[in-house]
């Protein structure tokens, strides 16, 4: 059924415990994601798959009483190896929330920030550049283009999550992480987002965490199910709709728990 | 009870409850009408003063110089005695008493006003001119009317005699009110005429402005550190709580340690400003901290969230998101902390900043009064024309802490940004 198992693996978890203080959020997940595809996380709330992807790029860290145990690989190096730099691996590994959340500032400086503070643009004219790229990758440029110094909090909902997704790549990442991206959107900016994500995969590896199954089919080539901190089965999309071998997984994915 | 009983009972009991707080409401509004009035129906006459006008005949043999006069010459005028001349032609005197009661309606300082005005009117030299004289004291507070005239001699500071030129004074129209220009330029003074807060303002201008900039760099990063930094342990609890107790600690208890360490241990100069500052600072730092965290909390964790994920490090997601977002209520803050200490007196009583001092502070290491202290100088003063000059002075302070405040109001609303 695997038709891509000449994927590269891009990232692989091992055996990786979470726990917040005395409570274990995720029970030994082991997971690879390929490389230049679209992996969808489903699941009920409060199953572990936001903490997961949150642990791709060590946002995490940020809770005080977060402990991980295990090991995640990107490229086959462990990055909570201690010698890793947390900053240089957020470069890598972007992420996009789930509510929108751009800075207070102009549509410009949200989408410059990144690459000025990693000094990635020479320049303006570089600057101007990489931020018209990553608006146009995140097909918002047509729409901005004329009002770049207006603040990005006046854009609707669905521009603002393309704008955080622009601000997410203009940093060259190679993974981008994404957390119910389309959880506050209204079907059709949840429709441009999914598109948006279809052709964001040609150049990166998204992660995205989803509550709709039907999103899940439309945009993912690989899907996991977790459940109570625990990852019940990994495929294709399609085996995991179409014939999954677990039995909550179909419980699930027909609508009978969740 | 029926259902239409007690809806009726509702709406009764909501009006009564609505009643309660316009009630209170009014209640408020008329003890701050009553202290407003108060204050100004007593101090707006501090901001005029009744003037004589003198006809001074500046003729050089007069004031004892030459035609031409030299630097030096016009250095050695007399113009105490040049000055008392003229004034002795006011009004006929038969004997060395009554002379001294005449000469007691102008101020004490007449010659330095006539000094004053000549040395920068040079070309006066020779010429008849008009001047208007501050009146004394009592004069000014007989024209403003709060001395009566029909109780004995004997007890009225002003006699008899003196009456008699105030009415020729009045009828030949050589008495005007005019702007006290004394009263925000000069310092304190015994005589009430020549006394004003130029030298509390500057003494509260330069201790506030010690006061924050030591207490606002301290504050916000120790607000920050708190906030975005310090590890959640009992340790930060046991610096939380203490903060919160330091900002309910009675400001004396800072003056005393003012007095304790910056006097007696540092040896820095008694009643000066920087030391007032300091000591402010001291009770200013825990009641910035409170609000700049509070601005810090407020700001979503999604912002820093978003500024983490594009790589930024922890300092820069505070630095650059953070901060500027909390900075509108971390500055309204810090003005409201800054118009606490502007109305503060009694750390600053005992750090001597309660003396007598007549010079106008030229830098925050002079000695100087503040505003409250003068308020307090002059509410314990027996005559009569300070009294107007204490309530003048409490308009200004409150007029200093309604600026501040709407400025404090006015930067919030205005700097806030809204998100989503």
């Amino acid at each position: 059924m695997d038709l891509r198992v000449n994927q590269l693996t891009k990232i692989s978890a091992k055996h990786l415990n979470v726990f917040y203080g005395q409570k274990q959020a995720l029970f030994d997940v082991s997971l690879d994601i390929n490389q230049n595809e679209v992996t969808a996380l489903i699941g009920p709330s409060g199953c572990g798959k936001s903490t997961f992807i949150r642990c791709i790029n060590r946002m995490n860290d940020v809770i005080d009483i977060c402990k991980i145990d295990g090991e995640i690989a990107i490229d086959g190096k462990n990055i909570y190896d201690p010698n890793v730099d947390i900053v240089s691996l957020r470069e890598r590994v972007g992420m996009v929330f789930q509510k929108p959340n751009p800075f207070p500032k102009s549509i410009y400086e949200n989408v410059a920030y990144g690459p000025k503070i990693h000094g990635i643009a020479q320049n303006k004219d570089e600057l101007d550049s990489i931020v018209e790229n990553s608006l146009k990758k995140a097909a918002l440029w047509n729409e901005v283009k004329d009002r770049l110094q207006e603040p990005g909090t006046g854009l609707s909902g669905g521009q603002q999550q393309r704008l955080c997704i622009a601000r997410a790549i203009s940093v060259n990442p190679e993974v981008i992480l994404m957390d119910e991206p389309c959880s506050a959107l209204d079907p059709i900016a949840t429709a441009k987002i999914e598109e948006l994500i279809d052709e964001l995969k040609q150049t990166f590896t998204i992660v995205i965490v989803t509550h709709s199954m039907s999103q899940a089919v439309r945009v993912s080539q690989k899907t996991g199910f977790f459940h109570l901190g625990k990852l019940i089965e990994v495929g294709t999309t399609e085996k995991i709709f179409k014939n999954p071998t677990n039995n909550m997984t179909q419980d699930y994915i027909t609508g009978r728990f969740g | 009870m029926t259902k239409e009983q007690r809806l009726k009972k509702r709406y009764a009991a909501e009006t009564r409850f609505k009643r309660y707080g316009i009630i209170s409401i009014c209640a408020a509004l008329l003890f701050v009408g009553l202290l407003i009035f108060k204050v100004l129906s007593e101090g707006s006459s501090a901001f005029v003063k009744t003037s004589i006008q003198l006809e001074l005949n500046f003729d050089h043999k007069l004031l004892n110089i030459s035609e031409k006069p030299t630097k030096e010459e016009i250095a050695d005028i007399d113009f105490y005695d040049f000055t008392l001349q003229h004034i002795l032609k006011v009004y006929p005197t038969s004997n060395r008493e009554e002379e001294k009661q005449l000469i007691k309606l102008f101020t004490s300082d007449f010659e330095f006003e006539v000094k004053n005005y000549f040395l920068s009117n040079v070309s006066i030299l020779d010429k008849i001119i008009t001047l208007n004289i501050t009146a004394s004291s009592d004069l000014d507070q007989l024209h403003k009317g709060n001395y009566q005239r029909n109780i004995p001699e004997e007890r009225r500071k002003i006699s008899n005699f003196q009456l008699a030129i105030y009415d020729q004074l009045i009828k030949n129209k050589k008495i005007t009110k005019i702007f006290n220009n004394y009263f925000l330029t000069k310092g304190d003074s015994r005589n009430p005429e020549i006394a004003g807060i130029g030298g509390a303002m500057l003494g509260s201008f330069f201790s506030i402005l010690v006061c924050l900039i030591i207490s606002f760099p301290i504050a916000l990063l120790a607000a920050v550190y708190l906030e975005e930094f310090a590890p959640k342990n009992k340790f930060t609890d046991f610096i939380e709580i203490n903060i919160n107790n330091l900002a309910a600690v009675p400001s004396i208890v800072f003056g005393l340690l003012g007095l304790g360490i910056l006097l007696n241990v540092f040896e820095l100069p008694r009643s000066t400003s920087l030391v007032g500052g300091i000591t402010l600072a001291l009770m200013t730092l825990p009641r910035i901290i409170i609000p700049c965290r509070a601005s810090l909390k407020a700001v979503p964790p999604s912002i820093r969230e978003a500024a983490l994920a594009v790589g930024a490090s922890k300092v820069q997601s505070v630095i650059h998101h953070v901060v500027p977002l909390a900075m509108p209520g971390t500055l309204s803050g810090t003005i409201i902390g800054l118009a606490q200490a502007l109305g503060e007196t009694a750390p600053l009583l005992l750090i001597g900043m309660v003396a007598f001092v007549v010079q106008v502070p030229g830098n925050p290491l002079d000695p100087s009064a503040s505003l409250p202290i003068q308020v307090y100088l002059w509410s314990e003063s027996a005559e009569r024309g300070f009294v107007e000059k204490t309530s003048a002075t409490i308009m200004v302070l409150l007029g200093f802490l309604i600026i501040m405040n709407s400025v404090a109001v006015y930067a919030r609303q205005k700097f806030e940004k809204k998100w989503i």
